[in-house]
């Protein structure tokens, strides 16, 4: 049976759904029950903004309130599942990874291979990403690529309530550690979630729109605004493919690829800070591989190179929308 | 806590912990030849010295008991049943190395016998061993987790955190603080902001002993009941062994800084081979057949590990993930 849930309750729908098959499957966060011995009612948060809400409820237990002290609850998150136990551990936003950034870039991610390939690590570690909240600049960054560049790491990005819960059950199964980054501005969107469980492999990009004149390749809170892009572009003529690339490691270049040889044009676009971002990746690559094709340079779209400011307006000025990305599009088609 | 000289410790396990830290020994002795002779590759921190804490902790352990190690490493993995051959051609960077030749000296790892890594960040050990005595707990059949660390190293922010969290999670989990006396070339007091990494321990509510890491006997004893009070369901402890490093923090540290006789002191009157030896009861003869065993154990491992192939060149892309 196939609801409209919202992007959170997808997410909750996965962990809850995972938790029911897999009895050693742990959850740790901060909040992450909420208030439990506190005195009050308990389950009353689910994490910071709600996501998993109920499931200390359901699981008792296993869903672990930690310290406020990312260092330590992560790393032993690597360790539990080093020893056996998966561990879904929340790292409220992307921006707190600087705490604990040791743990996954020289443990999480490279003990497999330093230890001769012998290391499973089957830990999921879910941070919110992007501004649009009034986060302010510790609060709303887009750090995906940072992840990205890590080799034993998986990132993962989605942009629908479907591929939220699909890909969440896909990182709960993967036998190593993926880096789950959730688009906060997106949770309350809602869409068609099928309630049975099911898991979106990784590297494959996802065509949500279909076009023949340029190639949008986006991803994560990137993937609404490029839709709209591509709706009002459609009204002047110009038909856009819009690749929402879901996981940005491993990555489905081949897809761009083909729409690209398709299209000629090429507009690539991340919330991120304009350096060494995903837009650029895609840029290189492209560029790379199927530079014949190309009929115009490639455009890119990105945040400023500066934090992410607070007032409002400013805030609004900084996050890349639907007419930087026509702008670009109208750009690469002059 | 004194704890000293001859126990009802039994001959097997005596003739055990002496084989292990004579091990320790000769291949770290082995090793400081070698890399002065230019043919080990990188770098690599010795544990001769300190034999006694490794030894002593670990005799109480099985391979279903973790420990998460240092870059100090080859001591912990001797002594908890790493085999030296494979452990050397690791050193060696060669094929049928324990980690493939792909970690080397800070990072060998034997995951089927407990040992969870050396590391070369420091304090990185002990979150990791958070999360593997979480898995002794939620298992419930009383295995424990050990994580070392040096007297400057524990003062990084990972390891206190981790005493925090073990101590709220109830973790089965002892953190062993093998006090040297040197953070790298740095005195103790000028890193350490106690004398005694006990008070440490209080303000995390966690109980602790300090012995004489060079005395075998003391650091066994120690380690005994404290491991014996976590399998029972006590939560987390410290244990502080007072040692002496023997060689440099690296190999090629000129050790300049530590005071004049100070590092000739260590292998004349600190040696906590030779006190074990003194104290054990076991027999010249026995010592001396271990001995030679070990001599030609280090020998054979040294020569195995230059025979053996380089990786292949394909082995560069293997073992990053699980499937990508």
């Amino acid at each position: 049976m196939t609801r409209h849930v919202s992007l959170k309750s997808a997410i909750n729908e996965a962990l809850d759904q995972e938790m029911a098959r897999d009895p050693k499957l742990l959850i740790f966060g901060q909040d992450t029950a909420g208030g439990v011995d506190a005195g009050g009612e308990t389950d009353t948060w689910g994490g910071v903004l709600g996501v998993t809400r109920g499931l200390y409820t359901r699981y008792g237990d296993r869903v672990i309130d930690a310290p406020p002290t990312e260092m330590a609850y992560v790393g032993a998150a690597v360790g539990a599942a080093l020893s056996g136990f998966p561990v879904v551990a929340e790292v409220p936003f992307i921006d707190f990874m600087g705490v604990c950034f040791d743990q996954l870039l020289n443990q999480a991610a490279k003990m497999r291979y330093m230890f001769g390939g012998t290391a499973e690590i089957p830990l999921v570690v879910r941070t919110m990403v992007g501004a649009g909240i009034n986060g302010a600049a510790q609060h709303s960054q887009m750090l995906t690529a940072m992840f990205t560049h890590i080799p034993g790491l998986k990132v993962v990005c989605p942009s629908t309530p479907h591929d939220a819960k699909g890909l969440m059950i896909e990182a709960i199964r993967d036998r190593g550690p993926v880096i789950f980054c959730e688009p906060k501005y997106l949770y309350e969107t809602t869409g068609p979630v099928a309630e049975a469980p099911y898991a979106i492999p990784f590297g494959q990009a996802h065509l949500a729109r279909e076009g023949h004149d340029v190639s949008i390749v986006t991803y994560g809170p990137m993937v609404p605004r490029a839709l709209e892009a591509a709706t009002q572009l459609a009204e002047t003529g110009i038909e856009a493919d819009v690749i929402d690339l879901r996981t940005l490691s491993p990555l489905d270049i081949a897809t761009v690829l083909k729409s690209v040889q398709k299209t000629g044009r090429l507009v690539a676009a991340d919330e991120a800070h304009p350096r060494c971002n995903m837009a650029t990746d895609i840029v290189a690559q492209v560029t790379r591989q199927c530079f014949t094709s190309l009929k115009a340079a490639p455009q890119m779209v990105s945040a400023p190179h500066t934090p992410v400011p607070f007032s409002p307006v400013l805030e609004k000025a900084y996050i890349p929308g639907a007419e930087q990305i026509m702008a670009a599009v109208t750009r690469i088609m002059a | 806590m004194q704890h000293t000289g001859k126990t009802d410790i039994s001959h097997d396990i005596l003739l055990s912990a002496y084989r292990r830290m004579k091990t320790i020994r000769t291949f770290e002795n082995r090793l400081h030849e070698d890399f002065k002779a230019g043919i080990v590759p990188g770098f690599t921190h010795l544990y001769a010295g300190q034999e006694s804490v490794a030894v002593g902790i670990c005799s109480h352990l099985t391979d279903q008991d973790q420990i998460a190690s240092t870059h100090r490493g080859h001591g912990h993995c001797i002594a908890k049943g790493v085999d030296v051959m494979a452990m050397m051609k690791e050193i060696h960077g060669r094929q049928g190395g324990i980690c493939k030749g792909k970690g080397g000296s800070m990072h060998i790892a034997d995951l089927s016998k407990g040992m969870l890594g050396a590391n070369g960040i420091l304090g990185a050990g002990a979150p990791l061993a958070c999360g593997a005595a979480l898995a002794d707990r939620l298992e419930g059949k009383g295995h424990v987790a050990v994580v070392f660390g040096g007297d400057g190293g524990v003062n990084e922010g990972a390891v206190l955190e981790s005493m925090n969290l073990a101590s709220v999670w109830k973790l089965p989990l002892m953190f062993v603080v093998e006090n040297n006396g040197y953070a790298q070339s740095t005195p103790q007091h000028r890193t350490t902001s106690v004398s005694s990494y006990e008070d440490r321990a209080r303000g995390f509510g966690m109980p602790a002993v300090t012995v004489d890491g060079l005395d075998f006997f003391a650091v066994y004893r120690a380690a005994g009941e404290l491991i014996a009070r976590m399998r029972a369901g006590g939560g987390p402890v410290l244990l502080e062994c007072r040692t002496v490093r023997f060689y440099g923090h690296f190999e090629g540290d000129t050790q300049r800084y530590r005071p004049a006789g100070d590092v000739k002191n260590a292998w004349e009157e600190r040696d906590c081979l030779r006190r074990f030896a003194q104290t054990s009861g076991l027999s010249p003869a026995e010592l001396e057949a271990v001995d030679r065993d070990v001599e030609q154990l280090v020998n054979a491992s040294v020569q195995e590990a230059l025979k053996a192939p380089h990786p292949a060149l394909n082995e560069l892309h293997d073992g990053v993930y699980v499937s990508y």
